[in-house]
């Protein structure tokens, strides 16, 4: 058990936190950067909720760090406002603008202590030695780390060196946490324990919680809210039911899920349907409500827990779909022939031709 | 068995032979230039060879005996210290001060950073000759300028007195060896992380804070590789003394490394050079092992 078992709640007002009457809010205004000639975020609005986990998602280059280190203050943004728990603070330091913030490798000291790694900030804003060290106790223990504080960071294995990482964020009490992708330095098995660490410590105490992620299983898993980025801008800001069932255009729903949204054309739009919805005659329920297509299969993959047919739709100009059927359909599937399958009405999201962006259903013509 | 153990068709193609022949030139260098003095060296020591009588005539440590009971060895040996603690001591801090201003972006980044190379790439003996002529006892430029800011009446002659000419010096052999150390702890600063300076600002460290609890403890292994080097050039290199002061005045500035040359080379007392020269080397082996071992201790924590 990493953490103690005291309340959520009680943990944190025992620390006397200063400011728990200000709204912890980030809000972003316009937001601009340009670096040289690369406009790395372009025009950004977001506004974090009170207590949620917000995860900013991407492909690298996006723009989704670079807006994290804005918001910290690491990197000064060319053009709009950055405001936390109401107040602008767009000129200061980062050290004025009570964030925390973990980094990719956890950036810990390495010439330091587990104990003076976490005191480090503390030693920074002057705290008498007595009042830190109380500090330094208080946030071990919110990890479980009481045991490695005499430690340095090359004896401790990636999940310590997160808590470790954490801890440091922590002992000063941030309004604001922003993490950037920590979770990929680690090995898959210890990113799934490190993961539940992270999402069971964010809910105990509430803090407002913005994460880069370019995952989308962890954007997906961990996530309040997700804001989807491309090209320095957010497409789409909603909740991970909403981005994946709805996406808001063509980019979201070819970056979310894996495999990504089957995208067919149409004269005057564009619609799609998740791999997962498209299934054989015979084994959907709702026969009477479900569109109709010729499904072409090339090649299936057997994965154990589904099976993934590739192949094309003989009525959309031989495009190439992908099918993903769960274990449970056992239906024989030959490769190199036709198949009827079908997708239900209500599974197939319109979009326009020209821009990419959502529409309302439209009529099939075949 | 596998291909890596046959015998390859072509001879170009036989990395053995390819790996001798690639090695050869700098072990022949080493060899002709370096191995072969040193051992001629440690025979001398134990001879009385000299250019008047080139016999070799062993007298076991009988050389060694006579120039330890020279006064000026004794001298010698102190300046060296001397010499080579306080400029390498000035290095540091420059080199480090330098480091930290050439990691930055500024206008005129290059010029700086060529300015700063400098003396490291001019030859040692033409740059010390210039400062032979900064530092003349009656044309000094130096002495001008202080002399028109009204600081000093008479002429300093830097390198006619003892504690100026010690002085003047060591503030040479330091100008020389910064930029080799700046070079060096500016590698070193390139490589932290720039995770790590995004979280002491994140922090909320300044700059003395980050400058001494971070970067200079991250820092120390490197900077314990440049002050190696920088003893090593100090200790066995003579070009700066031997072109400012040969030693004088009164062997006030005579190191080890020039009075070895003075007594072997222009004395013609080979075998007491030799034993002088000898004397150093394991000054200097200790001096590497320690800083070493200090470099590697510190990169495990």
């Amino acid at each position: 058990m990493p953490f103690s078992t005291t309340g959520g709640d009680r943990v944190w007002s025992a620390a006397g936190d200063p400011h728990s009457a200000i709204v912890a809010v980030v809000e972003v205004r316009d937001l601009r950067k340009e670096f040289g000639e690369v406009v790395a975020v372009d025009g950004v609005d977001l506004r974090s909720e009170e207590g949620e986990f917000l995860v900013l998602l991407g492909p690298s280059g996006c723009g989704k760090t670079t807006l994290l280190r804005m918001i910290a203050g690491l990197e000064q943004p060319t053009e709009g406002e950055i405001r936390i728990g109401g107040e602008d603070v767009s000129r200061l330091p980062p050290r004025a603008r009570r964030i925390a913030m973990v980094f990719q490798s956890y950036a810990l000291y390495p010439h330091m202590t587990v104990a003076n790694n976490i005191a480090f900030p503390l030693k920074a804003q002057g705290m008498d030695p007595e009042a830190r060290n109380e500090k330094v106790e208080w946030a071990a223990g919110l990890f479980g780390i009481e045991g490695l504080l005499q430690r340095r960071p090359r004896q401790l294995s990636g999940g310590e060196r997160q808590r470790v990482a954490l801890a440091r964020a922590l002992v000063r009490e941030p309004t604001v946490f922003l993490l950037d992708e920590p979770l990929s330095n680690l090995d898959a098995k210890l990113r799934a324990a490190a993961r539940d660490d992270l999402m069971e410590f964010q809910r105990r105490i509430g803090i407002t919680t913005i994460y880069v992620t370019h995952d989308q299983v962890e954007a997906m898993g961990m996530g309040d809210r997700i804001a989807v980025m491309d090209h320095g801008r957010i497409r789409q800001l909603g909740t991970p039911e909403e981005v994946y069932h709805h996406p808001a255009d063509v980019f979201v729903a070819q970056f979310l899920g894996s495999p990504p949204m089957n995208l067919l054309e149409t004269p005057g739009f564009l619609f799609g349907f998740r791999p997962e919805q498209f299934l054989p005659e015979g084994v959907a329920a709702d026969e009477g409500t479900r569109v109709p297509f010729t499904f072409h299969v090339n090649r299936i993959e057997y994965l154990g827990s589904e099976r993934f047919l590739y192949g094309f739709i003989r009525e959309y100009d031989e495009t190439r779909v992908i099918a993903m059927l769960p274990a449970t359909v056992t239906l024989p599937i030959s490769i190199d022939q036709d198949h009827k399958f079908s997708v239900a009405k209500d599974q197939l999201r319109f979009f326009d031709y020209d821009d990419g962006a959502k529409i309302a259903p439209q009529p099939l013509m075949r | 068995m596998t291909s890596t153990t046959r015998q390859p068709r072509y001879l170009g193609d036989n990395p053995r032979f390819l790996a001798g022949l690639f090695m050869s030139p700098a072990v022949i260098y080493i060899i002709a230039l370096v191995g072969f003095p040193f051992v001629l060296a440690i025979i001398y020591a134990f001879t009385d060879i000299s250019t008047g009588n080139p016999d070799l005539e062993f007298v076991g440590l009988a050389t060694f005996r006579r120039v330890l009971a020279d006064p000026v060895f004794r001298d010698s040996l102190w300046n060296t210290f001397l010499f080579a603690v306080v400029a390498n001591v000035l290095v540091v801090i420059l080199a480090t001060a330098l480091a930290e201003i050439l990691i930055r972006d500024f206008k005129g980044k290059w010029l700086v950073r060529f300015l700063v190379l400098l003396p490291w790439v001019a030859p040692v003996s033409l740059a010390t000759i210039t400062w032979l002529w900064t530092l003349d006892s009656i044309f000094s430029p130096i002495d001008w300028l202080l002399r028109q800011a009204g600081l000093i009446t008479e002429n300093m002659y830097w390198l006619g007195r003892p504690g100026t000419a010690m002085t003047s010096v060591i503030a040479v052999q330091a100008w020389r060896i910064v930029p080799l150390a700046a070079v060096i702890v500016l590698a070193g600063l390139i490589a932290i992380p720039k995770d790590i300076t995004d979280a002491v600002a994140v922090d909320g460290a300044g700059f003395w804070r980050r400058m001494f609890q971070v970067t200079i403890p991250l820092l120390a292994p490197i900077i314990a590789v440049a002050v190696l080097f920088g003893v090593i050039l100090t200790i066995s290199d003579m070009s700066v003394v031997y072109v400012l002061t040969r030693g004088g005045p009164t062997n006030s500035t005579q190191v080890l490394s020039t009075w070895a040359f003075i007594k072997g080379i222009e004395g013609g007392a080979l075998a007491q050079g030799a034993a002088v020269a000898l004397f150093l080397l394991p000054v200097l082996i200790g001096i590497t092992a320690v800083v070493l071992r200090l470099a590697r201790r510190r990169e495990v924590l």
